[in-house]
């Protein structure tokens, strides 16, 4: 078990035996802010191949968020939650899992399960409100962005179930927010996983608000990942803007849950930058200030600074990867504006395998 | 009188009961520091201070619960859910524990609560933001449901719905809050739950509608004058309970009518109305009474809503068939 853990430490002397108290936890660091290690011991074991693919997905998600922004306002896109500031949960965590492993994500998880396999062009229809936006291709281990906050826990819970039932050594990961994690949903499905000892992954990106309401208000709670204790499940909290330490982080999550270790809440301490969704004013409820102290650790600069030193990456490959994402991002919009307009008939087949004779009937509003 | 839309309406109710009873809260998710994702409770907290407007962690059930509790102890909580899938999350509480507490008590403890929620079509909204649930609550012994179509019936049905000792469920339809203005008084008045309205007179069909669609069969209403028809509208304004002697006597008039919701068809508040008119005024009837309402599908994504809600064009037909019947 890694240092990371809390555990329900021995009453100091003079604390009282009948007192469930919990150790302080501190966010598992790999590097600094400067792009220096400072934690060797859970750098995790990566290829320069590999260092630079994840550079890659970054500054790609990256340009994506941005282009995204835009194409929201042209109207291109519908209902789309920005990502920047969460590059390194979000790509960091995707990429210490393998490609059997399940992603039940929440709707701002897009470059999860768009890293997992599926096609952007089905990301940007889900966001448009198109229904082949949710056809996941066969072979690409992810469910739908979840709308409901906190339901797909209880999903990955069950898929977890089912790979435990099957003996197959894959794990589930679920996403949700700080506000997430006060949903019924959440104790309730871990809770289920410690008692079934279940392989799967809790994270919660911790980004400080739920819409406006911030995490003070959120919960009494020292921190997240100390919610894993009143479960019986391993509780990890991790810098979330240091994409190394959360690789470190989810390869030892999935290694125990995989040799039967059960389930992990990791709590990745992280920042959006832009609003909850198109619509709300950060101004309201947050100050430029504490939006440039995160600015400081952004998860690309840290990372990139450390491949520089490593004579892995430079300014030209940012600017390089910028006009890949760019070209891949006005590829994918065009594809998904072309593909071809849902119907309210199609709707209708759509409910049921057969489509039982009152639905057949209730076409003809919209036929002709 | 103050010029207000829909939206200033129902934040003006809230102000008027927060400044009239101290018993009442407003509480849900960011309603407090920034008054909501629709800013319908703007200001409030900076007017009646935090520990009676405020914000809650992210939990419907534990809304819905926390409004059951407060509501014993003598408050009147005005809980917010944010919107109107996520009550899914808060059924127990809103429908079972509100409901049924003053059944299960004999009397002894009610739930005085308004449970608000924007709903409602047209707006592209993403999955479970706009479907129309009302169909959910009218079959909820308990629990009374009012669905405003403008800003004066807003206030005035949101001051009834805050001072009533039951538990209603106020649904506000999110393309009418800024639609249009009207004429609001300032400060205290209401509206009665359980009357509808007749908001066009007509003597060759009645159109009963609620929330947006009232506007719908306006629009209806006068592409069908263009061919000689006079259609009679009537906004329900409640759900829960019906006035169908509002409805009677005008079918009493017109010998026809049709019904239109943004719900699915079946088994809606369409079908309790149509259901209602059988058992009082079958004999006054020339033609059956249609429902002009969305297929039984989920609500759709964003792409096909409007081909989807009902439009006047649809609602023109339907009444077509009743008046050809």
């Amino acid at each position: 078990m890694s240092k990371v853990s809390m555990e329900v430490t021995a009453p100091a002397a003079g604390a009282r035996a009948h007192e469930v108290r919990s150790a302080d936890v501190e966010p598992l660091r790999v590097l600094s802010p400067e792009g220096e290690v400072v934690n060797s011991e859970f750098l995790p074991d990566l290829s320069d191949d590999q260092l630079k693919e994840i550079m890659y997905r970054m500054v790609f998600t990256r340009t994506w968020d941005e282009r995204a922004i835009n194409l929201g306002r042209q109207g291109r896109l519908g209902f789309y939650a920005p990502v920047s500031g969460q590059e390194a949960t979000m790509v960091g965590s995707e990429y210490a899992l393998t490609k059997d492993d399940y992603i039940c994500p929440g709707y701002r998880d897009m470059p999860q399960i768009v890293w997992h396999g599926l096609p952007l062009y089905q990301a940007f229809l889900y966001s448009r409100g198109h229904q082949h936006g949710g056809q996941i291709p066969e072979g690409v281990n992810v469910l739908m962005p979840q709308i409901i906050i906190g339901a797909q826990i209880l999903h990955a819970t069950g898929i977890g179930m089912s790979f435990k039932l099957k003996n197959e050594k894959r794990v589930a990961i679920t996403y949700t927010g700080d506000g997430g994690s006060s949903e019924g949903d959440f104790y309730e499905g871990l809770n289920f996983a410690g008692s079934f000892k279940l392989p799967v992954i809790y994270f919660v990106q911790n980004n400080g608000y739920a819409i406006t309401t911030p995490f003070a208000k959120q919960t009494g709670a020292q921190s997240i990942a100390h919610k894993a204790l009143a479960a019986g499940v391993r509780g990890i909290q991790v810098d979330g803007m240091d994409v190394l330490a959360v690789i470190a982080a989810v390869r030892e999550a999935a290694e125990i849950a995989r040799n039967g270790g059960g389930a992990t809440l990791i709590e990745g301490l992280t920042y959006r930058y832009r609003p909850h969704s198109m619509a709300d004013d950060t101004t309201k409820y947050r100050t430029k200030e504490e939006e440039a102290a995160w600015s400081e650790k952004d998860p690309l600069v840290r990372f990139g600074k450390y491949l520089e030193k490593k004579g892995l990456w430079s300014e030209e490959d940012t600017a390089r990867v910028k006009e890949e994402a760019k070209a891949a991002v006005n590829e994918h919009i065009k594809k998904a504006e072309q593909t071809e307009k849902m119907t309210v008939p199609g709707l209708i087949d759509s409910m049921f395998e057969q489509t039982p004779p009152h639905l057949e009937e209730q076409k003809a509003d919209f036929l002709g | 009188m103050a010029q207000m839309n829909m939206k200033e309406a129902i934040r003006d109710a809230m102000r008027v009961e927060l400044k009239r009873d101290p018993n009442v809260l407003v509480f849900g998710e960011d309603v407090g520091k920034v008054g909501g994702v629709f800013r319908a409770t703007e200001g409030l907290q900076g007017e009646f201070g935090e520990t009676r407007v405020f914000d809650t962690p992210l939990a419907e059930s534990a809304i819905g619960g926390l409004a059951v509790g407060l509501g014993t102890q003598g408050f009147r909580p005005v809980a917010e859910i944010q919107f109107v899938g996520f009550i899914f999350e808060a059924l127990d509480q809103m429908f079972v524990q509100a409901a049924r507490l003053r059944y299960r008590s004999g009397g002894r403890y009610n739930a005085p609560i308004v449970f608000r929620t924007p709903f409602g079509g047209g707006v592209k909204a993403a999955e479970l933001h706009t479907d129309a649930l009302e169909g959910l609550a009218i079959q909820t012994p308990g629990i009374k449901v009012v669905i405003p179509s403008n800003p004066y019936d807003a206030k005035g049905l949101l001051i009834s719905a805050i001072r009533d000792n039951d538990p209603v469920f106020f649904m506000e339809h999110l393309n009418l809050y800024h639609a249009f203005r009207d004429e609001v008084p300032e400060g205290d008045y209401t509206v009665p739950i359980g009357k509808a309205k007749v908001v066009r007179e007509g003597k060759d069909v009645t159109i009963i509608a609620y929330g947006l669609m009232v506007h719908t069969a306006l629009k209806a209403a006068e592409e069908l004058e263009k061919a000689g028809v006079q259609a009679e509208v009537i906004d329900v304004r409640t759900l829960v309970p019906l006035d169908i002697d509002t409805i009677v006597a005008s079918i009493q008039k017109t010998n026809r009518a049709i019904v239109v919701q943004e719900a699915q068809k079946t088994a809606g508040a369409a079908a309790e109305i149509i259901a209602q008119i059988n058992e009082k005024a079958i004999l006054h009837l020339e033609a059956p009474v249609l429902r002009c309402a969305p297929p039984d599908t989920v609500y759709p994504f964003a792409q096909i809503e409007d081909v989807w809600l009902p439009n006047p064009a649809r609602i023109v037909k339907y009444v077509n068939q009743v008046l050809q019947f």
